[in-house]
């Protein structure tokens, strides 16, 4: 980096905003996807839209590359930048711009936190139902950037279908505004759909709106043990097909309830196959009319214990399980490889089946877990970075479990999004044309290549 | 330091939420998943041990905050305060080290006799004169920001004063030792007293060897390792002489050192068998609801809970001091936004670090304040200290008072 660049960006930002030193950009050469590692160039944190504008102005002059960062809970690689780029963490813009119940919007900066939203808005009685794992701390521009799920996504869908504006701070440093409150508007391309997901490659999010929608007045939440996993599989398809729709309906395999039962012992038996935590929300009466026909599902399909919780805490306990899940695959061993292969919902039993075949094939020890509702499996790899064999195993091992999900009708990745460590599966997935498309969408945003260069593809 | 604990965190970022120091600064280097990243790198030779690298883990309150919120039970907190030990292997102990580690704290009659001035220089009035013409100023700034702290000290430490044994109020149900915390002791000593008073009330008979010691956790904060086994060992050694069921405290950082001696005296049975009858005073009043239940009186306060970090982080005790509050009849009890985010006490960290300290106070002060509560709860003496000083400056003034206070006055039928 020139001393000259970085008085300028200093200029901006301030000293104590702008990080060069080296103990701080190794604090910034990770984010949380498993072995990647790269260190920025600079760090910088602006406060303002205004100070985003600025620094890509002047980046965009020098020809030096951004990458945008938020809490850096990126699981794809997607947030770190090489010693010819800096980064931009957003986190100082946090404010909560406006609630707006007349027109159920939320607008906000993009470093506000994802569960702070959540909170916020539920004070007043209504609901932002995207809660990605990182919730508590991933931030509403990454969330955007990355087209964030989490266990609502099956009844309430993903970020991209709450996006109803976006300011975007262009390479060159201009802004691009796009949607807003109006609920309906077809005025030209759909560029809010196209920025959701864009992974920080065509702009930086300086302001968010999301649609908000009421908060269900009443919830029940049930567990659900089922001794053969084809049989939980097709209760999962059947509750559906009941024309039931389960605000949460998550998935934990064998491997992963003999984990949770070592480390939190929270009464799971060890001779199932597998678990269901379902829970169903809407109108009181509805919610009982729904467990009611969850109960006959599951018991058609032979579940050897069927739990529901009659209070909050019962409800919070029965959870226990599968909010416990990755910590207790994740304390087995040094290093946790977490993936989100998503196939249809009706191939959840192959796919879990595959992938417990491939662990057996390459010796290694896989737990999966996940949003079986939506087909948003999880499985993770518990091994240690220090073994080379096994790691280069376990890369084998996803490597066919991501053919298979292709295979399938599924996708590479369901929340994580493609950044460094999905690249070279993407054309496998989109084809020739599907890369040529992105390409030419890249190049329209950013002739010059400045925005997180070599992620994506 | 253990490589694997360094490769242990899995970088997921879930402790940066609960961080007080991140949620201040958003840096990265300032979180806890920073600070491991750091001490790793330097394990792996890519960083040397610098003053910036080494600016950037003092800025750690070991508040242990981040060690709630880990998936995978890595406790950033307790590894920088290892770190620090390790870097200190070897060296002296510092005059002043030496002074109060080793001269004072292991003999308490000598640390009694060293606060005596204090109280002297607080009942002639000479405070109030050195304060008001702001004499403090000429003195060294952490000598100020001490001075500012200490509230009225009471007549005589508790440990001077309370007998050896104090019998069960009524039939005796067993026996627990008490182990009395230097700063309780000295300067919380009515809310000791509440405790006793409450463990008799119980049907405890109450032993309160008066040899005891410091339990050496001023010794961990100054990477004094010898200094904390010699503590641990003489403090086992005391209490094995009395036959008791518990061994209470009611403060928070001597209860979660005095659970570890067991750790640190690795082997000694004895020392096992102390640590497994450690409990916080929360922990054995809650296995007595149900007679607390009847007897406990109306107390019409609006009431909020601190969670110390030594009680909430170090030994997981979240559930029993409410349940206890919410016991008292007429007591309007208010969750406390972000009630286990750290006070900014810390040991020493207020006078070490006064800058990001009162930033992290100031939050806390804010969230007490938006309860409306006219009373915080709390049970460990760094928070006392440092909320009662914060929450007496405000415009209107909250009180402050420990745990066993509020339901020794509920126990007595005092408003």
């Amino acid at each position: 980096m020139k001393e000259s660049f970085i008085k300028e960006l200093t200029a901006i930002v301030g000293p104590e905003h702008t990080l060069t030193d080296r103990e701080s950009l190794v604090c910034y050469g990770y984010d949380s996807t498993p072995e990647l590692e790269n260190r920025p160039g600079a760090v910088v944190l602006p406060a303002s839209e205004e100070d985003i504008c600025r620094i890509l102005t002047l980046c965009h002059n020098a020809g030096v590359p951004v990458t945008a960062r938020g809490s850096g809970t990126n699981l794809s690689g997607g947030s770190l930048g090489d010693a010819h780029s800096i980064v931009i963490q957003t986190s100082r813009l946090n404010r909560i711009i406006e609630i707006d119940e007349e027109n159920l919007t939320a607008t906000v900066e993009p470093g506000v936190v994802t569960s702070a939203v959540h909170r916020a808005v539920e004070a007043k009685g209504l609901f932002y139902p995207p809660d990605p794992g990182s919730m508590n701390i991933s931030t509403m521009g990454g969330n955007v950037a990355e087209n964030s799920g989490g266990l609502r996504g099956l009844k309430y869908g993903v970020t991209a279908d709450y996006v109803m504006g976006l300011h975007t701070v262009l390479p060159d440093g201009s802004l691009l505004t796009t949607g807003g409150k109006a609920v309906k508007d077809v005025a030209g391309y759909n560029l809010n759909q196209l920025l959701v997901s864009s992974e920080g490659t065509l702009g930086i999010f300086s302001e968010i709106t999301v649609k908000l929608i009421p908060k269900p007045q009443a919830k029940k939440t049930m567990l659900v043990h089922f001794p053969e996993l084809e049989q939980a599989a097709l209760a999962v398809s059947h509750i559906i097909a009941a024309r039931v729709i389960p605000a949460t309906l998550e998935f934990m395999d064998r491997v992963t309830i003999k984990c949770i039962e070592e480390y939190a012992r929270v009464g799971l038996p060890l001779d199932v196959d597998a678990v269901l935590l379902i829970e169903v929300d809407g109108h009181p009466a509805v919610v009982e009319e729904e467990a009611a026909a969850v109960r006959q599902v599951c018991e058609r399909h032979r579940c050897s214990s069927f739990q529901t919780a009659a209070t909050a805490d019962e409800a919070l306990k029965l959870a226990t399980a599968r909010r416990v899940a990755l910590s207790s695959l994740a304390r087995m061993k040094p290093t946790t490889i977490l993936e989100d292969a998503t196939v249809p919902r009706s191939c959840i039993a192959p796919m879990v089946k595959l992938i417990q075949e491939t662990a057996r094939k390459y010796n290694l020890t896989i737990g999966t877990f996940g949003h079986a509702g939506d087909g948003n499996l999880h499985p993770t790899c518990l091994t240690d970075e220090r073994d080379k064999d096994e790691i280069a195993r376990a890369h084998k091992a996803f490597e066919e479990i991501f053919d298979a999900a292709i295979a399938m009708g599924g996708t590479i990745t369901g929340e994580h999004g493609v950044g460094i460590a999905k690249k070279k599966y993407l054309p496998r997935l989109v084809g020739e044309s599907g890369i040529r498309v992105m390409r030419g969408i890249k190049q329209a945003f950013d002739p010059a290549g400045i925005l997180n260069p070599g992620k994506v593809f | 330091m253990d490589y694997v604990k360094l490769i242990n965190c899995m970088r997921c970022g879930m402790c940066l939420s609960h961080c007080p120091t991140y949620k201040e600064t958003f840096l990265e280097t300032a979180s806890p998943r920073g600070r491991v990243a750091l001490m790793r790198k330097l394990s792996e030779g890519e960083l040397e041990a610098s003053e910036r690298l080494l600016e950037y883990l003092s800025l750690c309150l070991d508040c242990q905050a981040c060690a709630s919120a880990c998936p995978c039970g890595v406790n950033a907190g307790e590894m920088v305060a290892e770190f620090k030990c390790e870097q200190k292997d070897g060296k002296e102990l510092s005059f002043m080290e030496e002074l109060i580690l080793r001269k004072l704290l292991p003999h308490p009659d000598r640390l009694e006799a060293a606060i005596k001035p204090m109280r002297v220089y607080q009942q002639t009035g000479l405070q109030k004169v050195v304060r008001k013409l702001g004499m403090l100023k000429m003195f060294p700034k952490p000598l100020e920001r001490m001075e500012g702290l200490l509230p009225e000290l009471p007549g005589q430490p508790l440990r001077q004063a309370i007998h050896e044994v104090t019998p069960a109020a009524g039939a005796e149900r067993g026996t627990v030792g008490f182990f009395l915390g230097c700063v309780m002791s000295l300067v919380f000593s009515e809310a000791s007293r509440a405790t006793v008073r409450l463990l008799s009330e119980l049907g405890y008979r109450v032993v309160t060897p008066k040899d005891q010691k410091c339990c050496g956790a001023p010794n961990v904060l100054a990477a004094d390792r010898q200094g904390l086994l010699d503590a641990a060992r003489f403090n086992v050694d005391l209490f094995s002489r009395h036959d008791v069921d518990f061994i209470v405290t009611d403060c928070g950082g001597c209860g979660s050192e005095l659970k570890k001696y067991g750790h640190h005296l690795e082997g000694d049975d004895g020392a096992a068998a102390f640590s497994g009858k450690v409990r916080d005073i929360s922990q054995l009043l809650a296995l007595h609801v149900d007679d607390l239940k009847g007897k406990l009186q109306p107390l019409p306060l609006k009431v909020t809970y601190h969670d110390p970090c030594h009680i909430a982080h170090c030994q997981g005790i979240r559930m029993e001091p409410r349940q206890l509050l919410k016991m008292v009849p007429d007591l309007d009890f208010r969750e406390l936004a972000e009630a286990d985010a750290c006070c900014g006490s810390a040991g020493t960290y207020n006078i070490e670090k006064p800058e990001m300290s009162d930033r992290v106070l100031r939050r806390k002060v804010e969230n007490i304040k938006a309860t409306g509560a006219e009373v915080l709860v709390t049970s460990n003496p760094g928070c006392l200290l440092q909320l009662k000083k914060a929450l007496s400056e405000e415009v209107s003034p909250i009180r402050v008072m420990h745990l066993t206070e509020v339901l020794a006055r509920s126990l007595a039928g005092e408003r």
